[in-house]
């Protein structure tokens, strides 16, 4: 017996156990993963470590109840779901809830699964990495190390629930990552790269250990700008951070709860004609590719805003009942401690067709902004009110300049998606829920001396 | 938990193969949570964690594997894997002598979670939404959530320090939703000690509830915060995080070792405002970053970190305090059994200072009045941070007026630390905070009294 089929086993178990009048879901998850950091070509530590667990959702009434144990002990599970069970008279009915229900919309059957990552020697992680270090420091002389690291995970899961979902799954990636500083006098910046992959032979280790030369030394000798409004071209990267909060603003539950600056506005142009965002798990692609949501839906295709219109917006099953509206198969879960919640699974801004270069060439006075810091704490998804902290390199008559740093972009998020002038052509499929491209966004409020 | 005598045999398989140290962390955990959103309670949660995580270290390098299997095949089984991990040579025997070893004693749980009805935490949810509710028309949206936990841990090494702890937090925070001609904004509140239910009987929870009801509501008449560079008034108790985030992670040990901080050598060096005297507390009872024993063992400390604006000493953790051959500060501490520990804060304060609070407004000619921050980050290496003003006001001719749209600050620590040139005697310790740093979360407190910096850029969008 596989351990999908030993941990479906398991959800089945829980769920025969339903009483009358009764909802239950039982979802089972096991994980591996290994962790080696190297710095200065030995290792610093080396993390083998696997875990797993069990969270039972009950509904009974309209009433839900939760609760969760790290472990697949019996005695364990049988106390789950009678703590789930003692914790459902608390809930206040809610004639919408419930469990998700079989939509016959098919899976896109993806490649999730790697072979040979699964037989991937330690030896050979540990040199990786340590490679890794060598190729970053080789790169350039102003350049340490803080850490060189691998990371590999492999996650197997299935649920099962009363209203007929029986779905299992296994997937596993990994990735290398470096952090790096770089002096220059009393000055230190720093920087990072990385690589993914579905097994490291995808990794692009070279290109990992330039970018994290770079992004440490492009920042040397920075100085703060003075403050100004100017036309901002974002980088993929950032883009990508950006669309993470945009998306909390397309989220159904969101919406339905009121607290959506775009609840209102379905059907209406909230962003410029060049705007068109796609949320499509099943693009391989995409780092963050997936059969299932977190209901065990299939993943889907959805387009969020077509060409500036808003065309809609994300929903699990709980959401959409309440919106008269089918699930999207947007259903978001953190692992076996948590219930389903609402959450885009792979978004993409529709690419335009020019590079980078072009963009920036068009720019009279501007920022390139490559990092930004604080976008948790400084946005209010609800108000749109955002100020980042920020660097990159300054913009003047299509040329790049002088690097810059501790200053804020500023804007709200109504007029920023309003304020696109051009997206890059340039798609960078990140390890994020986001992928990356370019965006030039021609008026926001730049603060620093 | 576990039988010394298992503990013994644990750590000697564990250096079998000739590691200089192993150590067993386990955890027991049990935790419940309560949500309140739109009115209704939408669930009530209950949680176990249990498992142990096992790590070795040798020369430089450390393993660490972890296992939800208490027994000690299970503990066994880790240990071999851990020492397998830090080493692949080597051989000998030692064995392990355990002294029990006390935690510094911060205080003493009157109810314990598990002995309050569940019906009881969520009737606190139902009060909170109908103050929020009551508190003005305006007011469309409130969420609130409860959350208790009762942590046990263990920790024994190869040193001989057997030590146990039990930490008991309890929590309740809310956000509130105003909606006004400009849109929607929002107010949040929160409490966290680390004592059991009877945190109840003195922190107000509809008082929390109208308060973050009145932050949303000022916010509907809010102007767009100043962009540039002004001078920044703190109120007490809401700004602890500019040094948790200015200085704070700049003083530990591990990102100082590998030349990741900006106060790498400063030992010793004025390095602040002579105003400033900063501290990390883990002792301090029933504030939210209170521990016991850190999880590596070590009693919590009273540790000075800068003494008027002159650097004193940096936090330390076992493997960094080893290096340098000196104690450990009790800052060693991890999220769960399957992290490895590593420095982190507890309760980080500034000590009081001689300035009246209405005093720093008065002589503030003009500049911003920030009456709560939210969250922040920092980046070590170059000492640069920023966060999230989420309640702020004009200073105009030395007076609070308008409120202000968030906004971030941004500044770089050690030219806040200088540029800090008023701070009051009015000390309070702030909201219960999460701090995350590579990956893991714990639980820590911040304080200080009403303070100026001369100089902060605000990341607005006015002119």
């Amino acid at each position: 017996m596989s351990f999908e089929s030993a941990l479906q086993h398991i959800a089945d178990a829980v769920i025969a156990q339903a009483e009358p009048g009764e909802q239950l879901e039982a979802y089972v998850s096991r994980d591996s993963e290994t962790d080696v950091r190297v710095y200065e070509g030995e290792i610093e530590h080396f993390v083998s470590a696997q875990s797993e667990g069990i969270g039972i959702r009950v509904i009974r009434d309209g009433r839900t109840g939760f609760a969760y144990a790290g472990t697949l002990d019996e005695r364990a599970i049988a106390e789950v779901l009678a703590e789930a069970r003692d914790n459902v008279v608390f809930g206040t009915p809610d004639e919408w809830a419930g469990l998700a229900l079989p939509d016959g919309v098919p899976v896109v059957q993806q490649d999730l699964w790697n072979e040979v990552l699964a037989g991937y020697s330690t030896d050979r992680k540990i040199e990786l990495t340590k490679e890794l270090e060598r190729l970053t420091l080789a790169s350039d002389s102003r350049v340490r190390i803080d850490d060189a690291n691998y990371s590999d995970v492999a996650a197997e899961n299935a649920v099962a629930t009363t209203t007929g979902i029986r779905r299992s799954g296994r997937e596993n990636g990994c990735y290398v990552s470096v952090s790096t500083l770089a002096d220059d006098g009393d000055e230190t910046q720093t920087g990072f790269g990385f690589s993914v992959g579905r097994s490291p032979d995808e990794f692009d280790l070279a290109k990992a250990a330039k970018e994290a030369a770079e992004r440490a030394t492009r920042l040397l000798g920075a100085t703060k700008p003075s403050s100004r409004r100017l036309t901002v071209v974002l980088d993929p990267f950032v883009t990508a951070q950006f669309l993470g909060i945009i998306s909390s603003t397309l989220n159904g539950e969101a919406v339905i709860k009121g607290r959506s600056l775009f609840k209102d506005r379905m059907g209406e142009i909230v962003a410029s004609p060049l705007f068109t965002l796609v949320d499509d798990p099943t693009n391989p692609l995409a780092y963050t590719a997936t059969e299932l949501d977190g209901e065990g839906l299939a993943a889907r295709r959805n387009v969020l805003v077509d060409g500036g219109v808003l065309q809609s917006f994300v929903h699990n099953s709980y959401s959409a009942r309440r919106a008269n509206t089918g699930s999207t198969g947007n259903a978001v879960r953190g692992g076996f401690k948590g219930t389903p919640g609402v959450g885009c699974l792979a978004l993409q801004v529709q690419p335009g067709t020019r590079s980078q270069a072009e963009l920036v060439a068009d720019v009279t006075d501007g920022v390139l902004v490559q990092q930004v810091s604080g976008l948790h704490s400084g946005v209010n998804p609800i108000s749109g009110d955002f100020s980042t902290g920020a660097s990159g390199l300054l913009i003047s008559n299509g040329q790049i300049g002088a690097p810059v740093r501790e200053f804020t972009i500023a804007s709200t998020l109504q007029r920023m998606l309003l304020d696109l002038v051009e997206v890059g052509g340039d798609i960078d499929w990140l390890p994020m829920r986001a992928a990356g491209v370019s965006l030039v966004i021609s008026d926001m409020t730049m603060s620093g001396a | 938990m576990i039988d010394t005598d298992v503990l013994t045999r644990v750590l000697g398989t564990a250096v079998k193969s000739g590691a200089d140290f192993a150590e067993v962390f386990a955890e027991d955990k049990r935790s419940t949570s309560a949500g309140l959103d739109d009115g209704r309670i939408e669930q009530v949660t209950s949680g176990r964690d249990r498992g142990a995580g096992i790590r070795v270290v040798k020369g430089d390098t450390t393993g660490f594997a972890h296992t939800a299997d208490l027994s000690e095949a299970g503990l066994l089984t880790a240990a071999a894997s851990a020492a397998a991990a830090a080493s692949q040579g080597g051989g000998g025997v030692r064995t392990v002598a355990l002294t029990r070893r006390d935690g510094t004693k911060v205080n003493t749980v009157a109810r314990y979670p598990d002995e309050v009805p569940k019906a009881t935490k969520v009737e606190l949810l139902r009060r909170i939404d109908e103050a929020a509710r009551s508190a003005g028309a305006s007011i469309v949206q409130v969420s609130a959530g409860y959350g208790d936990s009762r942590r046990r841990i263990l920790v024994a090494n190869t040193d001989g320090v057997l030590a146990e702890d039990e930490q008991v937090r309890s929590l309740v925070r809310m956000s509130v939703v105003a909606n006004g001609d400009a849109g929607m904004q929002t107010g949040f509140q929160s409490a966290g000690q680390t004592i059991g239910f009877e945190m109840f009987d003195s922190v107000d929870v509809e008082d929390l509830a109208r308060d973050a009801a009145r932050m949303a509501i000022s916010k509907l008449s809010a102007r767009p915060a100043p962009s540039g560079a002004v001078p920044v008034v703190i109120q007490r108790g809401s700004g602890g995080v500019l040094f948790h985030e200015a200085c704070g992670h700049g003083l530990e040990a591990d990102l100082v070792a590998k030349g990741a901080s900006v106060y790498r050598g400063k030992a010793g060096e004025l390095v602040a405002s002579p105003l400033v005297t900063l501290v990390d507390d883990g002792t301090m009872s029933t504030e939210w970053g209170a521990i016991g024993i850190d999880d590596e063992g070590h009693p919590s400390q009273y540790n000075v970190l800068i003494q008027d604006g002159v650097l004193t000493d940096y936090m330390w953790d076992y493997l960094r305090a080893r290096k340098e051959g000196r104690p450990q500060s009790g800052n060693g501490r991890r999220q769960s059994y399957m992290h490895l520990p590593m420095v982190r804060m507890t309760n980080t304060y500034v000590l009081n200072g001689t300035d009246e609070p209405d005093e720093i407004v008065r002589n503030t000619e003009s500049g911003v009045y920030v009456a709560k921050l939210g969250g922040g980050s920092v980046n070590t290496a170059t000492g640069d941070f920023v966060f999230g003003m989420v309640e702020a006001y004009l200073i105009e001719n030395g007076e609070i007026t308008d409120p202000l749209r968030e906004g971030n600050l941004i500044g770089n620590g050690p030219q806040v630390l200088r540029d800090i040139d008023m701070l009051g005697n009015d000390f309070a310790m702030g909201n219960p905070g999460t701090c995350g740093k590579d990956g893991q979360g714990v639980p820590v407190g911040d304080g200080q009294p009403t303070l100026r910096v001369k100089s902060m850029t605000i990341g607005g969008t006015a002119a």
